[in-house]
């Protein structure tokens, strides 16, 4: 094992920069439970079935219909925003009057069943998806290199965060949103329809759990399971980040990934805990979370 | 957890206080008793051994849920802990089972102190991933804890001889100690119910504020339920490691912590016998779906889902509401 | 059956001679021939019920699961069971890879269900759990699936046979015949639990004897997802070897992740300690070419396994058997072998027959289970072909040494197992 002192810069570097990479992903499943949190008050634990239910239809699309990386992008999260926008319409809208850990138990429920489909169904060797073509090879760049796939899922993922954030916070719509969540009837007496909104909204969070789950696929091995860890990890960047803002669970994302990244040059068997560890402190310490508001 | 109030449960106020138990549930309690008294000669005993020790996990679990209102999603933490402790105990320092799983249950008080007293500090969601936070650092301290054995787990767990006497190797025999056990910790959960305490826990978990305002020490209550409900927690998963001679990293798993979330559901939280039946279920469709790979989870979020939008009340709720009389 | 009847008979008999009272003997002679009378009719059953334990819906459960289930059927057709009058059932169950799960599905077989041997079990912890159970309730373990050097070793049990490979094996034959071949610096990466720990400690024991060095290890949390980080260090170190201890889905996502960073266009090689066909096959040609590993069987070997292989495929949904599957099969048909041999099902009599008649078949040659229970035969070094070089599906491997019985496996004096003498 390296030394904890005497870590070469360089090396330092290129494990900050894969860590900012991991980051993305969380960054980017973190915005769509922050969205669904944030504003419909829904605990959705059906995420991490959401982002492997992404990974897996961008695969069915190109093994069964020829369909590759591009059109995926585009296609996958509007399927998997559909189906999501399914479950809303006809299951979690029927607990809005409740405790919202009821709908945690329900997403929780669901998540289950998706994940064990898919299991019965594909197994778990997982499935091959290659990178696309005009993605392959790397960048030297001196400390490292760094393969353009991963560059562009940073940038993918950075943009997708900013341009999600700019909707919410900056524009019109992203304002009805916003009253629609604090107060639903005076919004309703407005003329806007908030039971789609909502819905709609929901779709969307959905879409940008499907979003990173094609951006995963060819790097990570695409199998039933690729969801289940991942989700718990991804509560506590929202947790931490604050549970009600955007800009909060999208950079805690980021910063998880780096601190993740430092872990695993120190003490790697740790990388798995560190988080729960932070989130536990910040609990503690600043319960809304780092950039939450207290509700 | 602000759950739907029972209007029931006052009618068991009221006559409760008279002479101890209604006598519906005395029947209940004497028929489960005959039942698992029968059961070992008629079932596989491990098998009903640990329908037991769930069953005991489940109840721990709901005095914390459904009577305290408070969703705790690490509870693994004290039931695997625990099992860890009591093996080690058995197999590393030769201590008579009931010494074990003493030290298992203490074990399991402890942790419960220190994370309930912290994770009471928050509530709802919050308080949720605080004790889910707690639970992850237990399981990675367990992965990485020499004396855990990692994904080994401690194997070959003695099953001694209780008080140096009586040897509980055969199954019958150790079953009637587990039975003892668990049927002990369900009176105590009744009358903890049942007591003065358990009625400002419901209130707590009704109207917070107002139990404030009538000068209740809230966290106080708070911690004493966590604790108790983590103390008998402990105490089904030392039984289990001796059960199964076995403690392993699914004890303190996160879907640990889910099952006995969905047994509590399944049965009904908030009601004495429903835990009981949530994991009576559980444990034996686990068995007879084993054969089917993947389906047992996807029966489990089946239940899940059924359960949280038609059946909230859990099987035993339902029942109850039939009956009209609070079970 | 009529025979053994007949040797009981001469046992008893015997038994009885010392004995002073001759009405003792009568009517001992009369039961034994009303026995013997009662066993004629044609086929008098000896009825024995195998157990295939193993991941049917995990990690493992592509290079074990339904397959070894298919396998040992086909063991008990060769075996032509019912003309023996042997009436064998054949179980299963999914252990998860968990094992409190595979340890109460071992012990409630064993004690409710009548089974009396249990095979496979992949997943070193499973199999240590139920090498414990097994040993307990004194019935017959055949260990196809799992690694750990440990069940011949200190774990030793005089009811359990470690068939198909282990840690050890693994450990000399890929370690050794890549220091050989100039990869002499290596640097590890590790899955953090028990197995990948106990094949990286194997692995680096061999590196150092043969001469090489070990620069480093980085233990990665179990299971995981992206290695990149640990891939990073790997490369960083300029090892010329970087050592997988990991298996399963571990393995097959670090060398996808290796082949996009361009580790291996770097100049260091990937060893695979731990890899199945099954893996290689999810892998694809392009990713995994190169890798050298170590496996007991492959169907493309000669003609008496491709013949099996062929029949195993057909009833398999076209997929070729791995060495796990294979093991079953032998494993299943050498005890078979042994009970029609014995006489009886008794597991202390099996056993003894099964240590004492060398093991023949289709799928691994001749072989023989010695002492501490291991059973030893040829391992193979194989290395990936490239795409361009294979002709189809599952064409996957190029033999690059056979590593014969003698060496592949550990001396039986070094595994520490007290039933070596």
């Amino acid at each position: 094992m390296f030394e904890l002192l005497g870590i070469p810069p360089q090396a330092l570097f290129g494990q900050l920069l894969l860590g900012l990479i991991n980051g993305s992903f969380y960054a980017l499943l973190s915005l769509g439970l922050a969205v669904i949190f944030g504003l419909l008050n829904i605990i959705n634990f059906t995420h991490g079935a959401q982002y492997m239910m992404g990974a897996f239809v961008a695969w069915m699309l190109l093994d069964y219909l020829g369909i590759g990386y591009w059109w995926a992008l585009v296609l996958v999260p509007v399927i998997v925003g559909l189906t999501g926008i399914v479950l809303e319409r006809l299951m979690i809208s029927r607990l809005y009057h409740l405790d919202h850990l009821y709908g945690l138990l329900l997403t929780f429920g669901l998540a289950l069943i998706i994940q064990g489909l898919f299991r019965n169904q594909y197994g778990i060797s997982g499935e091959a998806y290659s990178i696309p073509s005009q993605l392959v090879g790397v960048q030297n760049l001196g400390f490292m290199f760094l393969p353009n796939y991963r560059l562009w899922v940073i940038v993918a993922s950075v943009v997708v965060c900013l341009g999600t954030w700019f909707v919410i916070e900056k524009t019109r719509l992203g304002a009805y949103l916003r009253a629609a969540t604090e107060n639903p009837t005076l919004v309703g007496a407005f003329g806007i329809n908030v039971p789609r909104l909502v819905t709609l909204t929901y779709g969307f969070g959905v879409g940008l759990a499907a979003l990173a789950g094609v951006l995963a696929a060819p790097i990570y091995s695409v199998n039933p399971n690729m969801g289940a860890d991942l989700i718990i990890v991804v509560f506590a960047v929202v947790v931490i980040g604050g549970m009600g803002s955007i800009l909060g669970a999208v950079l805690t994302g980021f910063g998880l990934g780096l601190i993740e990244g430092l872990t695993k040059v120190f003490y790697p068997e740790g990388s798995a805990v560190v988080i729960f560890v932070i989130m536990a402190i910040v609990l503690l310490v600043k319960p809304a979370g780092l950039f939450g508001r207290t509700a | 957890m602000a759950a739907e109030v029972e209007p029931l449960e006052r009618q068991v106020a009221a006559t409760a206080g008279a002479g101890g138990m209604p006598r519906h549930h005395q029947l209940i309690f004497a028929g489960l008793l005959a039942f698992a008294l029968v059961a070992p000669f008629v079932l596989y005993p491990v098998f009903v051994m640990k329908v037991l020790c769930f069953v005991l996990f489940a109840c721990a679990f709901n005095l914390l849920l459904g009577f305290g209102g408070l969703l705790s999603f690490g509870h693994a933490a004290y039931f695997g802990s625990a099992s860890y402790v009591a093996a080690h105990a058995a197999k590393v320092w030769g201590l008579t089972p009931e010494l074990a799983i003493l030290c298992g249950t203490a074990t399991a008080a402890g942790l419960g102190f220190v994370f309930g007293g912290l994770a009471i500090r928050r509530a709802g969601i919050y308080f949720a991933m605080v004790t889910l936070a707690f639970a992850q650092m237990v399981y990675f301290f367990s992965l990485q804890a020499p004396f855990t054995g990692g994904e080994d787990g401690i194997q070959s767990v003695p099953r001694g001889a209780l008080l140096g006497l009586f040897s509980l190797e055969s199954d019958r025999t150790l079953y009637f100690f587990v039975l003892a056990i668990v049927f002990g910790g369900l009176l105590l959960i009744y009358r903890i119910i049942h007591s003065p305490f358990g009625q400002v826990m419901k209130a707590i978990r009704d109207n917070e504020p107002r139990a404030v305002s009538l000068g209740y020490r809230v966290q106080r209550y708070k911690l004493a339920v966590f604790v108790l409900s983590a103390t008998l927690a402990g105490l089904a998963g030392s039984t289990k490691a001796l059960v199964f001679q076995l403690a392993s990293l699914t004890d303190v798993h996160w879907s640990m912590s889910g099952e006995v979330v969905l047994m509590t559901l399944l049965g009904g939280m908030g009601t004495v016998f429903g835990p009981i039946v949530g994991a009576a279920t559980i444990v034996t469709m686990q068995n007879y779906l084993a054969g089917f790979g993947a389906w047992v989870t996807v029966t489990q979020g089946v239940i899940f889902v059924v359960g949280v939008l038609l059946f909230r009340e859990g099987i035993v709720g339902v029942l109850s509401r039939w009956l009209k009389k609070p079970l | 059956m009529l025979i053994s009847a007949f040797n009981q008979t001469n046992l008893a008999l015997r038994a009885a001679q010392g004995r002073k009272q001759k009405m003792q003997k009568g009517k001992l002679l009369l039961v034994s021939i009303a026995a013997m009378l009662v066993a004629t009719p044609a086929f008098a059953q000896t009825s024995v019920k195998i157990g295939v334990l193993n991941d049917r819906s995990g990690t493992y459960s592509d290079l074990a699961g339904e397959g070894s289930v298919v396998a040992a059927r086909m063991a008990v057709e060769d075996f032509k069971a019912a003309e023996k009058g042997i009436d064998v059932t054949i179980v299963s169950a999914d252990h998860q890879n968990k094992p409190d799960v595979a340890s109460n599905l071992a012990r409630q077989w064993y004690d409710a269900e009548g089974v009396d041997v249990i095979a496979d079990v992949p997943t070193s912890s499973t199999a240590l759990a139920v090498n414990d159970i097994t040993r307990e309730k004194n019935k017959i373990f055949l260990v196809s699936g799992a690694a750990a050097s440990d069940l011949t070793g200190k774990a030793c049990s005089p009811n359990t046979v470690h068939w198909t490979y282990d840690t050890w094996a693994l450990a000399h034959g890929t370690g050794q015949a890549m220091v050989e071949t100039g990869g002499d610096s290596w640097f590890f990466l590790t899955a953090d639990y028990a197995f990948g720990h106990a094949l990286e400690r194997d692995t680096s024991e061999v590196v150092e004897a043969s001469g090489g060095k070990v620069l480093g290890a980085v233990r990665h949390p179990f299971p995981g997802q992206d290695f990149s980080s640990f891939l990073l260090q790997a490369q960083a170190s300029g090892a010329k070897v970087i050592g997988l201890a990991n298996a399963g889905a571990d393995t097959t996502n670090a060398i996808k992740q290796a082949s996009e960073f361009g580790i291996t266009q770097g100049g260091q090689s990937l060893a695979g300690l731990l890899i199945f066909l099954t893996d290689v096959h999810a892998l694809g040609l392009q990713t995994a070419q190169g890798l050298v590993l170590t496996e007991a069987f492959y169907w493309d070997l000669n003609d008496e396994t491709r013949a099996w292989s062929k029949r195993f495929a057909e009833a398999h949904n076209g997929n070729m058997p791995t060495m796990v599957q294979a093991g079953v099969y032998s494993s299943v048909l050498h005890y078979l072998k042994a009970v029609e041999a014995a006489g009886s099902k008794d597991s202390a009599a099996v056993m003894a027959k099964m240590k004492e008649m060398p093991s023949e078949d289709a799928l691994f040659g001749q072989g023989q289970v010695r002492q501490d229970g291991r059973h030893v035969h040829d391992m193979y070094l194989f290395q990936v072909k490239s795409p361009d070089e294979s002709k189809g599906a599952w064409d996957y491997y190029k033999v690059v040494a056979t590593i014969p019985a003698e060496r592949a496996f550990r001396p039986l004096d070094q595994g520490g197992c007290p039933l070596v003498k």
